[in-house]
């Protein structure tokens, strides 16, 4: 045996992410619309949550409520080094994923000796508490007025203002996290992961520290929101509390769901679906009834949301991939690709 | 003196938020108890109880009659609830479920928001609110009618699950969900009336807490979060344990906003949640429970 | 056997739930090489055992010894870590994961890769991977289900998952192997094969403590036999000696007599 034959087991080929990012980087060639970059941006900052959600979620099977804290965290660390304290961008982004990464340690011991709804109500508490604190501690963060005026980055003197050059910015973050994270599920340690959700007293039992990996996967998730939250912070240049409240960690959550949980495409999928439909919906919805306050069109989110996974509760990806093999079967092909295919399809949803 | 009345002025908004976490509490774990699932979609039915009531007296229908229709009306969406989503979605993983429920939460809002839109709504008092004074400490007749109202609601829904043959089998459903079919207790229909009766009850809850702090679209998502905080802290599967953890999360919450401030009064109840969730996670009235290998 | 040293010591071990007490003042020693046998009726307390010794369940009282050095208060990780893996008796497969990546993760402890190596992909951690996964083929091979490798582990038939179990146990060189009923769902050709691969197990230096209700089995594969019936050993002994124990032939005529020793005897 060689070392193909590991791609029996895992596609670890980087095709998939270089012909996604070479049709990213030519939208600027059809296209330069601010509006456009503006949307494709977001899509990024949520992706390179969910990213790390999905590795803590989908295959470790541990559910987190409160990610929008780190976040958060991110944001508020950015903002207030970079402002108040004058310290360069990246360096704020460091200190702000090494605050959270403490955080989520010292936060998760406790955390994680829980399980389902008790783990989901823990989480949900510390993104609220922490949301609380962003509020309450105004002569630091501003308060609910929010926090004004944080610069942004630059790179050898370049500076990322407009919404192409962030677009560029943000996508290369989540090439390089989608590469890192895809590297750790198809190792020891992504099968320490998926071994936890797959059976916890068999994992236990063949000698991976459940409670080391929980926590290690909690920090790595904890730090891409956090670097995500940064890179958001010095994006808009101004933020508030009202970003980081119980919702915005719901939403995450439902994004990794929707794309399917423990696949990393899911999880830009669902920040795509989640960006591109909240736009659709808040464009077109309100002309059709023009006299109603409020964001109401999050009804059609809603049920939107319910039937996606009521009718395919392993989310879209897994869904594609599942018609994809059942539409090779019929056509002769060799295994492999076969049982590539049938990983990433079953990783998923299995309790 | 006057401590002793600030205390027991704290003591009465405390023991009134306390009822009315209570009703929702108890809704979830009725819920929890014979589905298995924790609806996150409960505080809703307080919503929808509130603002539905408030149309009803708006339009010139009795407050009590407006408050009975509210609750039947809100029973009958918590029943198309159960058909339609929990029902087909079971059989999901915890994290789906979860999100499920969240999705109809996020539904109810939006639908809230269409119907009644943004603005805080009011609706009058059960009964003439002058205040009445007790050592010193002003108490308003609707925390009465609060705190009367969800007693004598939770006394009926304990003497319903211990002594009617209807309740008992929804108790069987929980202990033992095949032997209630051999005996004829069909679970599939439990749910369904587990489903409705927290709904109803939800919505009574909405409807008597709305004249004290109005109801808006928004109103459901912090009353089920606190509701499903003091049901954890009671245990989640025991409805006594569930009301008086409601108790003592409404008292928490009073006593840190008069005495500290009303901004982290969150921060309070949520470090209080998580301490008993490291320290005691089978809540603080039960026993532990191991799972077979 | 007395040349062998101890590997196994369990001394006065107990269990008690709630009122009922599972397992009750258990001793025994198992020795290096054995293959060990514990029997009894359904609910004698043998699985408590099992999870007991393999840190699942903590003991109420007594003590257990792997290689002279105190297991209690250890979690499972770390007794798997120390040299003993197991199988359970209600099948727990990854299944969410291939039968060979079920297998490589039984691996795990004699693997290095860490979050940081594995994320940059070091060619160290390439190695390691082709290395493991060229382990685990060999133990598919060894219990005869290498054909399934590439399975997900929840599709396989009851016996093969079985067979899966005891390759993903076996993969570490554990010193020490707990096998719950192993033969339970195999068929005949599958058990014939499993005895096979525990004999070939043994002869390189792995010990067996195994649970079955297969007297054939029991009787033809073990040096040393422990009987339990309602948490209390009744008897002890090769397997001559066992079915000339009065106590055992009787606590196994009260209560299940279809597959008791009688039967075999
Ligand atoms: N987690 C638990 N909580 C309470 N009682 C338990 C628990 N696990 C086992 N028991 C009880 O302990 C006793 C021994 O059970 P155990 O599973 O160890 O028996 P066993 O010998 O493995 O039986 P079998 O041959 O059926 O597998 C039984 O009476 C069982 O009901
Ligand atoms: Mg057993």
């Amino acid at each position: 045996m060689n070392s193909k034959s590991l791609k029996l087991i895992y596609n670890n080929s980087i095709l998939g992410p270089i012909i996604l990012f070479a049709v990213l980087f030519c939208i600027p060639l059809v296209s330069s619309s601010n509006y456009l970059f503006s949307i494709l941006t977001m899509i990024g900052f949520y992706a390179l949550v969910c990213i790390g959600l999905t590795t803590l979620t989908g295959y470790a099977g541990q559910i987190s409520l409160g990610h929008a804290a780190f976040y958060g965290i991110g944001a508020y660390s950015s903002a207030v080094l970079t402002s108040t304290y004058g310290l360069n961008p990246w360096i704020a982004i460091i200190i702000g994923a090494l605050i959270s990464a403490v955080v989520a340690l010292i936060v998760g011991i406790p955390t994680f000796k829980l399980k389902g709804y008790y783990l989901a109500l823990a989480t949900l508490g510390f993104g609220i508490i922490v949301y609380t604190l962003f509020k309450e501690f105004s002569s630091i963060t501003g308060g609910s007025n929010g926090f004004f005026g944080i610069p942004p980055i630059s790179l050898f003197g370049y500076e990322f203002i407009t919404d192409k050059s962030y677009f560029y910015l943000i996508w290369v973050f989540v090439f390089f996290a989608i590469l890192f994270t895809r590297n750790i599920i198809h190792s020891r340690i992504g099968r320490g992961l998926r071994s936890i959700e797959g059976s916890e007293i068999a994992a236990d039992a063949v000698g991976v520290n459940l409670m080391n990996y929980k926590l290690q996967i909690f920090v790595l998730s904890a730090i891409f929101a956090s670097v995500s939250g940064s890179l958001l912070a010095h994006y808009v240049s101004f933020i508030n509390p009202d970003l980081f409240v119980a919702n915005t960690s719901i939403f995450f959550l439902i994004m990794v769901i929707m794309g399917g949980k423990g696949n990393i495409w899911g999880s830009i999928v669902g920040a795509a679906m989640y960006v591109l439909l909240d736009e659709i919906l808040k464009h077109y919805v309100p002309l059709l009834l023009p006299n109603v306050g409020g964001q109401f069109e999050i009804v059609f989110f809603g049920i939107l949301l319910v039937l996606t996974l009521i009718y395919m509760p392993d989310g879209l990806v897994p869904r594609f991939e599942k018609l994809m093999s059942k539409f090779k079967k019929k056509t002769p092909t060799n295994g492999a690709l076969q049982s590539t295919i049938s990983v990433n399809a079953t990783g998923g949803d299995n309790k | 003196m006057e401590l002793l009345s600030q205390m027991m002025q704290l003591l009465f908004s405390g023991l009134t938020l306390g009822a009315i976490y209570a009703l929702i509490a108890v809704g979830f774990v009725v819920i929890y108890n014979v589905t298995g699932i924790l609806n996150f979609a409960q505080g809703e039915f307080a919503m929808l109880g509130a603002l539905t009531c408030i149309s009803l007296v708006n339009n010139n229908v009795p407050l009590w009659l407006a408050i009975i229709l509210s609750i039947v009306i809100v029973a009958a969406i918590g029943g198309i609830f159960e058909r339609t989503a929990l029902h087909t979605a079971r059989k999901s993983s915890v994290t789906t479920l979860i999100i499920i429920t969240i999705g109809v939460s996020i539904v109810l809002r939006g639908a809230a928001i269409l119907i009644w839109g943004t603005q805080v709504q009011t609706l009058p008092p059960f009964t003439d609110n002058t205040p009445i004074t007790i050592l010193d400490a002003v108490l308003l007749p609707q925390n009465i009618w609060a705190v009367g109202i969800s007693i004598v609601i939770l006394i009926l829904m304990m003497y319903f699950f211990n002594y009617t043959f209807v309740g008992k089998s929804l108790t069987a459903c929980v202990v033992n969900p095949f032997a209630a079919r051999l005996m004829g207790i069909n679970p599939e229909k439990m749910s369904l009336f587990a489903v409705i009766v927290s709904a109803g009850v939800g919505a009574l809850a909405g409807t008597v807490i709305a004249p004290i702090s109005g109801a808006t679209y928004d109103m459901g998502m912090m009353l089920g979060i606190k509701a499903f905080v003091a049901a954890v802290i009671g245990g989640l599967t025991n409805a006594p344990a569930a009301i008086a953890g409601a108790f003592l999360i409404g008292i928490l919450e009073a006593f840190t906003e008069g005495l500290w401030s009303s901004g982290l009064k969150d921060v309070v109840t949520f470090t209080f949640l998580l301490l008993i969730l490291f320290v005691k996670p089978e809540g603080l009235f039960a026993k532990a429970s191991g799972k077979r290998v | 056997m007395s040349n062998k040293r101890p590997i196994l010591s369990v001394e006065n071990l107990t269990k008690v739930f709630g009122g009922v007490v599972a397992v009750d003042n258990v001793s025994f020693t198992v020795e290096e090489g054995e293959i060990f046998a514990v029997i009894g009726p359904n609910g004698a307390g043998k699985s408590t055992l099992f999870n007991m010794i393999t840190g699942v369940l903590p003991s109420s009282s007594g003590n257990i010894y792997f290689q002279e050095k105190r297991l209690n208060r250890k979690k499972p990780y770390q007794i798997a870590q120390m040299g003993i893996t197991r199988t359970f008796q209600n099948l727990e497969v990854f299944d969410n994961m291939t039968v060979i990546e079920n297998v490589m993760t039984g691996a795990h402890i004699t693997m290095k890769t860490n979050i940081l190596t594995a994320g940059l992909r070091l060619p160290s951690v390439r190695n390691e991977e082709v290395k493991t996964m060229e382990r685990a083929m060999e133990a598919l091979e060894a219990v005869g289900i290498s054909d399934l490798a590439y399975e997900i582990a929840d599709r396989l038939p009851y016996g093969s998952q079985r067979l899966l179990e005891i390759a993903r146990a076996a993969i570490s060189n554990p010193k020490l192997i707990l096998l719950d009923e192993p033969m339970a769902g195999l068929n005949s050709e599958e058990s014939r094969q499993l005895v096979e691969v525990i004999l070939k197990m043994r002869e390189q230096g792995m010990t067996f403590l195994f649970v079955e209700h297969d007297m054939e089995t029991v009787m033809s594969i073990s040096d040393s036999i422990v009987v339990i019936d309602n948490g209390v050993k009744i008897g002890e002994g090769t397997p001559e000696e066992i079915y000339q124990n009065p106590q055992v032939v009787a606590a196994y005529l009260g209560d299940e007599e279809e597959e008791g020793v009688e039967a075999y005897a």
